[in-house]
């Protein structure tokens, strides 16, 4: 049996320092008390709707993301260590997408094959040559991590379209700070409310070079259905700006504006919650009824900022993952500071060739899966099902990249006995503007609320924690 | 703000009222029911008709029976306007304009939404009914308690309260119209003595029989009663009070925005039908043709605001 890595306890049984002052609470407290506290918080994300829905049923059915009261607690130190890695590769990734969408350069010496962008569907042909302001496709980045031991954490993921989640973020930070005041005079914890602010500033300070004035900014949702609408609409209202779908905009006189009761109004900072190809029926997928009729022409010519750019999709895809810690040290010179998972290209015949013989062993994932769908963890995997995923595999292998099973760190949850240790993960959020680069401290802890299970998905029946981050 | 938010307040604030007044005629027609010696069922066309249900009603079921009248109103799926329908479209409004709206009117929306729908998720029997209406009022008294200390005063508050009092208006309108006309089909003389029972009925399902007993006693006539929904302010569900309400927010809106629209005019001109207004002048033209006339222009007073203000492309 592996060994895996506890945040909170030593295996020789003591605290690691980060947990000590909760260790003693906890010890103090009645666990009637808490448990009445865990239902009085689930009662209160109902409440506020902060729900996400369900999607394949027939009725879109709005759930709750299970939280966990015990705060998953990171020290000072190590956060600082995590950041400067976190702004590295980040800007790394804005830099990759520039030149992929110019000169490619880092094709030409070799250390991306052409083949991987050429043939990569999250590549956008049209944005060549367009140049976004301040030359920054991803503002809004959040970056996955996973721990395997006191100084070693691994970038898992990289989302770098529309990642999601970071309400949750800042409604358990919220929600613990109502339910557990004394916590936070015991311990000092760095603050994230000042993301919203931080997220208008940030999209402000991309406006298009034209704009006159306080810069206009709108929150772009699919609409009331869409599983992340709570938080579309949460952002938009933290911000203090229009929350608008496809149809409450067109484009007119160059520029993309918004009905407002007053009639039509220009918007110029479009942070948009849609994916590219319904982004613009003219330019992209044609059945779109979720986008904005030339949008990407009044993009191209200046008349508006869209946050995250159009063909951002090419720096998160998880075949081009496997080329970043190359991709952060040609762009920036340095070794990246973040490590990447080792990963198998299952395009690559060899790698084929190691995946299928140690299929029991890894993790295969689809290139272009995202929230747990589609991918094979072989140690938990029946016979069965790893007879069904070496089928696809052959059939299709430049569709799946593999990567060994990793001993995810542990972190306490509370349950019905107690305190017991469940896998985690951590998404810190990333906001990239011309001003710089602002990293909230802590971010989304998403745990696995199921013993032993590796899975952190919220749709996969995962949980969340508020992510403290340690004053010095 | 957002066309669609506008329409999102309008509606969210409309169809808070609907459920709040089907309700109400519910608890009218149970208690009409109980207090009547026979026990043939015909109350409930009436109500039915009054909620301007009454046609799908018959489309579905046919013959009005209690049970499957109530069941109607309060919960079947095939009623877009049912109790649970409204609140459901309610809160989806809500949603959708969640951004402009507090966090106390969000919450008590929503949580009305919750407990109602949890309570109308299966048939509700006779002697639970009055605890579910009473639940329905209960929240729709919350949410405007929420609305009246939480919002701000400003377009958002003006569209949320236009659509309360479109939505009232024409729900009175239509009680007066149905009441009128069902009970008196042949040609009314004015000072004839008439069943007060029914006059009392309509009473109750406006929730105003102890307004009317401050105003003028225990003496019920028809042409009072009829005065008191029709032309009294004081009155906060009479047509007039109705009217007066949505000039009142139209006029801010004018102002807010600078520009006058066509439906400011269409409203005044509407309140300005009740000014110096004598009860009798109405009766003597005819209450059916007075009030189908009121629906009507009423009708297009809400279809002008929404293009006014833009709430649809």
């Amino acid at each position: 049996m592996t060994e895996f890595f506890d945040e909170m306890t030593a295996p020789d049984g003591t605290l690691r320092a980060p947990y000590r002052e909760i260790g003693r609470w906890f010890g103090e407290e009645d666990v009637a008390r808490l448990r009445a506290k865990q239902r009085e918080a689930e009662e209160v994300f109902r409440l506020s709707g902060i729900t996400f829905n369900v999607y394949g049923k027939a009725e879109a059915e709005e759930r709750l993301i299970p939280f966990d009261i015990i705060p998953r607690i990171i020290s000072h130190r190590e956060w600082q260590k995590l950041s400067r890695g976190i702004e590295q590769r980040v800007q790394a990734i804005n830099a990759f997408l520039y030149d992929i969408y110019h000169r490619q350069e880092i094709i030409r010496a070799g250390r991306v094959p052409a083949e991987m962008i050429a043939r990569n569907e999250a590549f956008l042909p049209q944005m060549l040559g367009v140049a976004p302001p301040g030359d920054i496709y991803t503002h809004i980045v959040g970056i996955d991590l996973v721990r395997t031991g006191p100084d070693e954490f691994y970038v898992l993921e990289d989302n770098a379209r529309t990642p999601s989640g970071v309400s949750y973020m800042l409604e358990n930070r919220e929600t613990m700070l109502k339910m557990f005041p004394e916590l936070f005079s015991a311990t000092k914890v760095q603050a994230v409310s000042d993301y919203p602010r931080n997220l208008h500033r940030s999209l402000a300070a991309s406006a298009p070079a034209m704009t006159e004035g306080d810069p206009t900014v709108a929150v772009l949702t699919p609409g009331i259905y869409n599983s992340a609408y709570y938080e579309h609409s949460f952002l938009a209202d933290q911000m203090g700006v229009e929350l608008v779908e496809g149809h409450d905009l067109r484009v007119t006189g160059g520029r993309v504006c918004m009905r407002t009761t007053q009639g039509y109004k220009p918007i110029d900072v479009l942070y948009r919650r849609v994916d590219d190809e319904f982004l613009d029926p003219l330019n992209f997928n044609p059945d779109s009824a979720l986008g904005v009729p030339g949008i990407f022409d009044v993009y191209r010519a200046g008349g508006i900022t869209i946050a995250n750019a159009p063909g951002t999709g090419i720096a998160d895809d998880k075949a081009i993952y496997s080329y970043l810690p190359d991709i952060v040290e040609f762009y920036s010179g340095e070794k990246a500071i973040l490590q990447n998972v080792p990963t198998w290209r299952c395009a690559d015949p060899d790698s084929l060739a190691y995946v299928l013989d140690n299929l029991t062993e890894l993790v295969v994932k689809e290139v272009h899966g995202s929230g747990g769908y589609g991918m094979l963890i072989g140690p938990a995997a029946s016979k069965r099902e790893i007879a069904a995923f070496r089928a696809k595999l052959k059939a299709r292998p430049g569709n799946y990249i593999a990567q060994p099973t990793l001993a995810l760190s542990t972190v306490p949850i509370f349950t019905r006995s107690g305190l017991a240790p469940r896998h985690v993960d951590l998404r810190p959020f990333v906001l990239v503007s011309p001003e710089g680069v602002k990293i909230t401290p802590g971010g989304l802890s998403r745990v696995a609320l199921k013993k032993g299970s590796l899975v952190v998905n919220s749709s996969q029946g995962g949980g969340t924690k508020d992510t403290w981050v340690l004053e010095d | 703000m957002l066309g669609k938010t506008a329409g999102g307040l309008f509606w969210m604030a409309r169809y808070l009222e609907r459920a709040e007044n089907t309700t109400r005629l519910l608890e009218t027609g149970q208690r009409m029911a109980l207090t009547r010696a026979n026990d043939s069922d015909e109350e409930w066309g009436s109500v039915l008709q009054t909620a301007g249900a009454l046609q799908g009603y018959t489309a579905r079921h046919g013959e009005v029976t209690k049970d499957h009248a109530i069941d109607w109103l309060l919960r079947d799926p095939a009623n877009g306007s049912s109790v649970r329908a409204s609140i459901k479209q309610a809160r989806d409004n809500a949603r959708l304009v969640r951004t402009a709206l507090t966090y106390e009117v969000w919450s008590a929306v929503n949580s009305a939404w919750m407990r109602i729908d949890a309570a109308l998720a299966h048939k509700v029997g006779e002697r639970d009914l009055p605890a579910v209406l009473e639940l329905v009022r209960e929240h729709s008294t919350l949410v405007r308690g929420a609305t009246i200390n939480s919002m701000l005063r400003n377009d958002i508050y003006d569209f949320l309260r236009l659509g309360n009092f479109i939505e009232r208006a024409d729900n009175m309108g239509r009680i007066l119209d149905v009441k009128y006309y069902v009970l008196l089909p042949t040609a009314f003389s004015v000072g004839s003595s008439l069943d007060n029972v029914q006059w009392e009925v309509i009473l109750r399902s406006v929730g105003a029989g102890g307004g009317y007993r401050m105003t003028h006693g225990q003496r019920t006539t028809p042409r009072q009663i009829a005065e008191f929904l029709i032309l009294d302010e004081r009155m906060p569900r009479s047509l007039s009070f109705c009217c007066r309400s949505i000039v009142e927010n139209l006029g801010y809106l004018t102002k807010d925005y600078g520009q006058e629209p066509p439906s400011a005019g269409l409203a005044t001109a509407l309140y300005e039908r009740f000014q110096g207004q004598s009860i009798d002048a109405i009766f003597e033209r005819g209450l059916h043709e007075y009030i189908e006339e009121f629906l009507s222009d009423l009708g297009q007073l809400g279809r002008q605001i929404e293009v006014d203000y833009r709430f649809y492309e």
